[in-house]
């Protein structure tokens, strides 16, 4: 694996978060087989790879929805305490998650999904969470929804009420599994262009994607899974150069021919 | 078969003193019977296991066993163990522990109808699995429940009418007093049924005016 190599280059500064050996089984199958990765400040690192790589299980181990067998994970000097609940609860506050099909609260208006855990975990008054998710709304261009229950958004304002929800907790790091692989495609440019906003605002991000120009134009680093492994991890110049020969050169150039039969 | 006037003169006021009972007895039940329905139902899916187990075993037991049978167990039986009822606190007690049963099946059926997706979003954002459950899995298990409480609520005061066994007079008692004084069955039980059918028809609408308010689009029904 590069990540050793890779880190003794980068900045002496501590990676914002840095998960370390992580495996995972799922009905005594092993999903993922030490993995390891590092993410400085303001970087944004994509996760590319075929489906079943085990890009959406990494993501979720991260922050601990599906708990690894073993592993280690540290944000920022302190290293979490995974089998500790209420540290767990504490460090998830600081790792935000987007999901593929956006799990918003059914029951509850856009601005309310923003500010309940504002109020329920942050312990903020319904008035200082309220004004919060306004802001926050606003921020992704949905200002005029905000009374709106799930059901009556578009797929592309759901994942963009998702995005301020996360968003609102001020999380270190924000872990985006596939969140555009579920809307139709003229609804995909609106959540990346907001997604394209918060790399460029300084946001650390891990997103999992087979958006590829995106992945191209604004990842610092390209991490290509397969098998529940690193297979491959380089910034995109180096590893989409035309004749590198990569794996995930030619991973990217399958996904295209797919995308031109189309 | 007449109903004449200076019949309807003793039978009604006598119902309407009944009536007063079954609504006493339905009222709480049915409140109460909900609530620790919701509860049940809830620990039955999210609680650890030997709680599981534990409210299962009340489950089967409160479902299992005919409602007249607890009702005489409650009033008759547990006096031998020390425990005093109140014909009324037997009655009401055993209507709230039978329909809890009941409304824990519903909500369970509801609660496994929430996708994981909702517990995980809420464990993402830094809620204890209690707080993802008591604010978000619950109130929308609770709506899509809804129907089927509903269902059990109407049920509830049909078998209120149980209680008249163990000598607690509400309206079903009043009308078979009156009923073998007078040998007038046929008048005495239709007038019966036209008063729980006036209680059915506005627990019905009751209800639907609750389910107008918690309304959110999204949870099946169409406005």
């Amino acid at each position: 694996m590069t990540h050793s190599a890779q880190s003794s280059v980068e900045s002496p500064e501590t990676p914002v978060l840095r998960v370390e050996h992580i495996n995972v089984s799922l009905g005594g199958k092993s999903i993922l087989k030490d993995v390891s990765l590092s993410v400085n400040k303001g970087e944004l690192k994509v996760l590319i790879g075929p489906s079943g790589a085990g890009k959406s299980t990494f993501l979720q181990s991260i922050n601990c929805l599906i708990h690894p067998v073993s592993g280690n994970i540290w944000l920022e000097e302190r290293q979490v305490d995974l089998a500790h609940k209420k540290k767990l609860f504490e460090y998830r506050q600081h790792v935000g998650m987007i999901f593929q099909d956006f799990n918003l609260f059914d029951h509850l208006r856009a601005a309310d999904n923003v500010s309940i855990a504002l109020r329920k975990v942050k312990g903020l008054s319904r008035k200082e969470a309220n004004d919060r998710a306004v802001q926050e709304l606003e921020r992704v261009g949905l200002g005029n929804k905000m009374n709106l229950y799930p059901a009556e958004l578009s797929g592309g304002q759901k994942q963009r009420v998702a995005i301020a929800r996360a968003l609102a907790m001020d999380p270190k790091v924000l872990l985006l599994d596939e969140p555009t692989s579920a809307l139709d495609p003229e609804l995909v440019g609106e959540v990346l262009a907001v997604i394209r906003d918060l790399a460029q605002s300084g946001l650390t991000m891990v997103m999992a994607t087979h958006q590829m120009d995106f992945a191209r134009a604004l990842a610092d680093e390209i991490v290509f899974m397969q098998q529940g492994q690193i297979i491959e991890q380089g910034a995109p110049s180096v590893l989409l150069a035309p004749g590198s020969g990569t794996r995930t050169a030619d991973f990217c150039s399958r996904l295209s021919d797919l995308y031109e039969e189309k | 078969m007449i109903v004449d006037a200076q019949f309807l003169d003793m039978l009604i006021p006598a119902l309407n003193k009944g009536l007063w009972m079954s609504v006493l007895l339905i009222v709480p039940s049915a409140i109460f019977g909900s609530l620790l329905g919701v509860l049940v139902g809830t620990l039955r899916v999210f609680g650890s296991k030997p709680v599981r187990r534990f409210f299962d075993g009340y489950t089967v037991l409160f479902r299992g066993v005919p409602l007249m049978v607890q009702l005489f167990v409650f009033y008759f039986g547990l006096p031998s163990f020390g425990i005093y009822f109140e014909a009324y606190g037997a009655s009401v007690t055993c209507f709230i522990l039978c329909s809890a049963a009941y409304h824990s099946e519903y909500v369970r059926g509801a609660l496994l109808s929430i996708r994981e997706g909702q517990l995980k979003a809420g464990a993402a954002l830094g809620m204890s699995r209690v707080q993802t459950i008591l604010w978000i899995v619950v109130p929308q298990a609770f709506r899509r429940a809804l129907p089927g409480c509903g269902n059990e609520i109407i049920y509830l005061i049909k078998y209120s009418s149980l209680a008249y066994l163990i000598s607690c007079m509400e309206v079903t008692g009043e009308a078979r007093a009156i009923a073998a004084k007078t040998f007038r069955f046929t008048e005495v039980f239709m007038v019966l049924a036209l008063y729980y059918l006036f209680l059915v028809s506005i627990a019905s609408w009751l209800l639907k005016k609750f389910e107008d308010r918690l309304y959110i689009p999204g949870f099946g029904r169409q406005k």
